[in-house]
C-alpha cells in the first residue's frame, strides 16, 4: 500500500425508502462491501462513506454534523447518494433525518442543501429515481423524484438515475465505478430517463428465455406453467433492463426465472401505469406511458 | 437537574427513529421513542388488485420484506377462501423462503447493527497478523479516513485488543454470510430483496433437485457460522458485558402470532400447527391461547382524533396535529388493553411455556451454558440471545424441510377473486407479530390495514398512560455518561426495531397535518 490513496467522500441519505436498496447493494459480491467501504475500489480511489444512517458506527447529532461539515468542507468534490423520494407534502414534514442545534432537518432541506454543494447526484432506487411505491396513486406524502425535486429548486447537478425496486447490486456498483474511471456519464451513456445504457438499454422481453413461447404464441395461463407470462400480465415487454442475462443474487435466478411475472420495477411507469401486477395492460393505456416501447 | 438526552437519528436500525429520554440523577425518568418517515402505504393500497398487496407490501421494508410477502399471502389465502388449499410443496417453499430471510435478517442485526456498539473497529490498527481481509482494515485505518466506523460513543468497550480483532473478522464474515443466506433464498424466491415466488395459493417457482442441493449446501455453510461462530459470539457478549441481563426489561407481556406453518389443513392461522407456537404471555408466566379479537389500536398519544381503541378494520383516523398529549403519529397496538411485547425473545417465551420440546431443550441448555434465570432473558441480552437460537433453530430445521419437498407436485392452488370478503394474516417475523387484514369489495381492495412489530414495541403510551415495551425498557436505566448513553442505544437496537415497517409514523412536530387522511 505505497501508492497515493484519494479519498472520493460521498453521503448516502434516504427519504421515502424502505432500506431495500442498501440491502441489495451489501448483496454486491466483486467487489465485496467490506472491498467498498475501505479498500480502494479503483486503484488509488477509495470511497470514504461519511454518512451511511443503516452501516455508520455513530448516532444523534454528531453524525448530523458529519453531513454539514462535509458540504462545508468538500464543496463540489462530494458525491451525494440518494434513496428513496423526497416527500415534499407539509413543507417536507412528513421525513425527517435528524436534529441539529435541536432542530429537526426534513430530507428537503437536507436534499437541497447537499445537492446545492455536491459534485453530483446518484438516485439509487426506483423511488429517488422516479417515485415508486409510496408517490403512488394519491401519493398520500407529495413525493418526488430528486431530479423533479432537484429542478423545482432551481438546482442544476447532474443526476444518473439507477432504478430498480430495489437496484441490482451490479447496477449501482457499475455506475461508480464508471464514474470513478471515466468521470461523469456523457448524455450518450444516458437514456431519456437517466439510466446508464449500459444496464437499462435493453428490453427484458428481447432476452427473455421465455421469449421463444411468446414468438409461437404459447401463454401460460397461471404462474408456475411453462409459456410466456405476457397474457397473465408480465411487463416484461415494456421494462428496459439486463435482469435476464445477468440474474439476481450471485446470478442465481431473476423474477421470470422463478416463473413469476416481471412488475416492471426499474420503470418511471412504475407502479401505477404497470398495474394491475398480474394481469395484461389494455393497448390504449400503453400510449400513455413514459418511455416508449420500440 | 434534570437534562433531556436526545438520539437523532438513531442509526444502524431499519428507518428513521428518534429517542428521547428526561436523565435526572442518572436515571431514565421518562422517555420517548418516535420514527420519523411517514409513507401511506396503506393509502397507496385502496383500490388496487387485492394481489398487488403481496408485491405492495413487501416494500414496505427492505430488510424483512419476506414475512410482509407472507403474512399479505396468507391474508389473500383466507380472503379467497384457499386458507387450506395451499400445496405442501408450496407451504414448504414459503417456510424455506422466510427462513433464509429470518437468518439474513439476525445475522445481519447482530453483527452489523448491534456489534459495533460493543466492539471496537479501531483495535485492528494493531493487528500484526497475516488475515488479508484485517489487514486491509489495518490499511483503511491508517490511511486515517475512518467514516462510517467514526464517529461514534467513546467509552465503554470492554473486549481485549485480540478478541475485538477476531469480532471485526466475524463482522466480515458475516457480510458473506446473510448474503448467502439470500442467495439461499433466490433460489425459490427469484430475487432478493422482495422476492418475485410467494403469490397466493402457493409459490411460482417449482421445486427440482439442484435447487434443493444448492439450497441445502448453502445453509450448511450458514449452519457452520451459526454454530461455531455466531452463537459463540453472542455468548462473548453476554460475558463480558452481563450486566446487560439487568438491563432493559420490557413490560414481560409476551406475544407471538406462531411461524412457520407445519400444516396446511386448518384454515385458522391462530391455531394451524407452526414450528413456534402462537400465544400471549402475562408476567413470563401464564399463557393464554392467542385471540385476534384482543388486537386493538389505541391513540390517546398519537396524532388522532381521541377515540377508543379500535380493531384493525375498524381502525377511524382523524388526524389531530396539534392534539396536546399527541407525541407520536405511531399508534399503541394493544392486547386485551395491556401493553406486550413482540420479537424473537417474545417468541421463544411463549414457545417455551407452550411445551414446545425443540424450543424447551434449546432454551434450558442456553440458561444452564449462561448461567443464569429465566427471568433474566427479559432483557438486553435476553433478547440477542433469543435471536441467536431462532436463528439456529430455524436453520436445522430448513434442512429437514428440505428433504420434505417433492419435485414434480403442485406448487400452487387455484382460486378466484371473490366480489367481497374480508381476511387476515397472522405470522410472527424476524421482529414479532406481524398482521395484515384486508376487506375486498368489487374485486378490489376496500380496506387494508397492517399491525407491524415496531408498532407494537416502539408505539407511544396509551389512554392508561401505560408506555409502550421499548419505552418500558428505557425507564429507570442508569446512565453512566449522557455524553455517550451507550445503555440507551443498546437497549434501543436490541428490540431490531424497523421503523419503516411502523408504517402510520411521522415526527414529533406535524403541524399543518390536519388536512391529511391518515389511514
Amino acid at each position: 500500500m505505497s501508492a497515493k490513496v484519494y479519498e472520493i467522500p460521498a453521503v448516502y441519505i434516504a427519504g421515502a425508502a424502505c432500506s431495500g436498496c442498501t440491502v441489495s447493494l451489501i448483496n454486491t459480491i466483486n467487489p465485496s462491501v467490506q472491498n467498498l467501504l475501505v479498500d480502494p475500489v479503483i486503484p488509488g480511489k477509495h470511497i470514504s462513506l461519511r454518512f451511511h444512517a443503516t452501516i455508520m458506527a455513530g448516532q444523534g447529532e454528531p453524525v448530523m454534523k458529519v453531513l454539514r461539515d462535509t458540504a462545508k468542507e468538500k464543496p463540489g468534490e462530494f458525491v451525494l447518494i440518494i434513496d428513496g423520494g423526497i416527500p415534499t407534502g407539509e413543507n417536507g414534514l412528513f421525513c425527517t433525518l435528524g436534529e441539529i442545534g435541536g432542530k429537526e432537518v426534513t430530507m428537503m432541506e437536507m436534499s437541497a442543501d447537499l445537492a446545492e454543494k455536491c459534485l453530483a447526484v446518484l438516485a439509487v432506487g426506483t423511488c429517488a429515481s422516479y417515485g415508486g411505491i409510496p408517490s403512488g396513486e394519491p401519493n398520500p406524502t407529495q413525493v418526488k423524484p430528486v431530479s423533479d425535486f432537484l429542478k423545482g429548486q432551481g438546482i442544476d447537478k447532474p443526476v444518473v438515475n439507477i432504478p430498480g425496486c430495489p437496484p441490482h447490486p451490479d447496477w449501482i456498483v457499475g455506475t461508480i465505478a464508471d464514474i470513478l474511471l471515466n468521470g461523469l456519464p456523457t448524455p450518450d451513456k444516458l437514456d431519456e430517463v437517466l439510466r446508464p445504457k449500459a444496464f437499462f438499454g435493453q428490453l427484458i422481453h428481447d432476452n427473455c428465455p421465455r421469449r421463444a413461447y411468446f414468438d409461437a404464441g404459447q401463454f401460460a395461463r397461471h404462474t408456475s406453467e411453462p409459456g410466456c407470462l405476457y397474457e397473465i400480465g408480465c411487463k416484461g415487454p415494456y421494462t428496459y433492463a439486463d435482469c435476464p442475462t445477468r440474474h439476481w443474487n450471485n446470478g442465481v435466478s431473476w423474477c421470470v426465472g422463478a416463473g413469476a411475472q416481471c412488475i416492471g420495477c426499474v420503470e418511471p411507469d412504475f407502479h401505477d401505469m404497470l398495474a394491475p401486477m398480474f394481469q395484461k395492460i389494455g393497448e390504449p393505456d400503453l400510449d400513455r406511458f413514459k418511455i416508449k416501447t420500440r | 437537574m434534570a437534562t433531556t438526552v436526545k438520539i437523532d437519528p438513531l442509526t444502524r436500525i431499519e428507518g428513521h427513529m428518534k429517542i428521547e429520554a428526561t436523565v435526572d440523577g442518572g436515571e431514565v425518568k421518562d422517555a420517548r421513542c418516535a420514527g420519523t418517515l411517514f409513507r401511506g402505504f396503506e393509502i397507496v393500497l385502496k383500490g388496487r388488485d387485492p394481489r398487488d398487496a403481496q408485491r405492495i407490501t413487501q416494500r414496505v421494508c427492505g430488510v424483512c420484506p419476506t414475512v410482509h410477502g407472507t403474512a399479505a399471502t396468507l391474508n389473500l389465502d383466507s380472503a379467497f377462501g384457499i386458507a387450506n388449499k395451499v400445496p405442501d410443496n408450496g407451504r414448504i417453499m414459503r417456510n424455506l423462503i422466510l427462513g433464509a430471510n429470518y437468518l439474513q435478517s439476525h445475522i445481519l442485526h447482530f453483527y452489523h447493527l448491534t456489534a459495533l456498539d460493543y466492539v471496537d473497529v479501531t483495535s485492528v490498527a494493531d493487528y500484526s497478523g497475516d488475515d488479508p481481509e484485517l489487514n486491509s482494515v489495518k490499511d483503511f485505518i491508517t490511511r486515517g479516513e475512518l467514516a462510517p466506523f467514526a464517529p461514534r460513543y467513546e467509552g465503554d468497550y470492554r473486549f481485549d485488543k485480540v478478541t475485538n480483532q477476531q469480532l471485526v473478522k466475524h463482522y466480515l464474515m458475516a457480510l458473506d454470510m446473510r448474503r448467502i443466506a439470500h442467495e439461499m433464498l433466490t433460489l425459490f424466491g427469484g430475487k432478493m430483496p422482495h422476492n418475485a415466488a410467494v403469490v397466493p395459493g402457493g409459490v411460482t417457482e417449482q421445486p427440482t433437485v439442484d435447487k434443493i442441493t444448492g439450497f441445502l449446501w448453502r445453509l450448511n455453510r450458514i449452519r457452520h457460522f451459526i454454530d461455531g461462530i455466531y452463537i459463540p459470539d453472542v455468548i462473548k457478549v453476554a460475558k463480558t458485558y452481563p450486566d446487560y441481563f439487568q438491563i432493559g426489561d420490557g413490560p414481560g407481556n409476551f406475544l407471538c402470532y406462531g411461524v412457520f406453518d407445519l400444516d396446511g389443513r386448518s384454515s385458522d392461522y391462530a391455531k394451524r400447527d407452526r414450528l413456534f407456537n402462537q400465544g400471549a404471555v402475562k408476567g413470563l408466566s401464564k399463557l393464554e391461547a392467542l385471540d385476534p379479537g384482543k388486537i386493538t389500536e389505541s391513540v390517546k398519544h398519537s396524532w388522532y382524533e381521541d377515540d377508543d381503541p379500535r380493531r384493525p378494520l375498524e381502525q377511524v383516523t382523524k388526524p389531530a396535529a396539534h392534539k396536546k398529549e399527541g407525541y407520536s403519529w405511531i399508534r399503541s397496538p394493544r392486547y386485551g388493553g395491556e401493553v406486550y411485547e413482540v420479537g424473537p425473545l417474545a417468541r421463544w417465551v411463549v414457545s417455551y411455556l407452550s411445551g414446545n420440546k425443540k424450543v424447551k431443550e434449546t432454551l434450558e441448555g442456553c440458561i444452564s451454558d449462561l448461567g443464569i434465570k429465566i427471568d433474566d432473558l427479559n432483557s438486553v441480552l435476553g433478547r440477542h440471545a433469543a435471536r441467536a437460537l431462532d436463528t439456529k433453530v430455524v436453520a436445522d430445521t430448513m434442512a429437514e424441510w428440505l428433504l420434505e419437498l417433492k419435485p414434480g407436485e403442485p406448487v400452487c392452488a387455484a382460486y378466484e377473486i371473490p366480489e367481497e370478503s374480508e381476511g387476515m394474516g397472522l405470522v410472527d417475523g424476524p421482529r414479532g407479530a406481524l398482521g395484515h387484514w384486508i376487506r375486498i369489495r368489487d374485486r378490489r381492495i376496500d380496506k387494508y390495514q397492517l399491525v407491524v412489530p415496531t408498532t407494537w414495541n416502539g408505539g407511544p403510551k396509551d389512554e392508561k398512560g401505560q408506555y409502550g415495551p421499548m419505552e418500558q425498557a428505557l425507564l429507570g436505566t442508569k446512565v453512566q455518561d449522557p455524553a455517550n448513553p451507550f445503555e440507551l442505544v443498546r437497549i434501543a437496537r436490541s428490540f431490531d426495531p424497523c421503523l419503516a415497517c411502523s408504517v402510520h409514523t411521522l415526527n414529533f412536530r406535524g403541524e399543518k397535518i390536519a388536512s391529511l387522511r391518515v389511514v
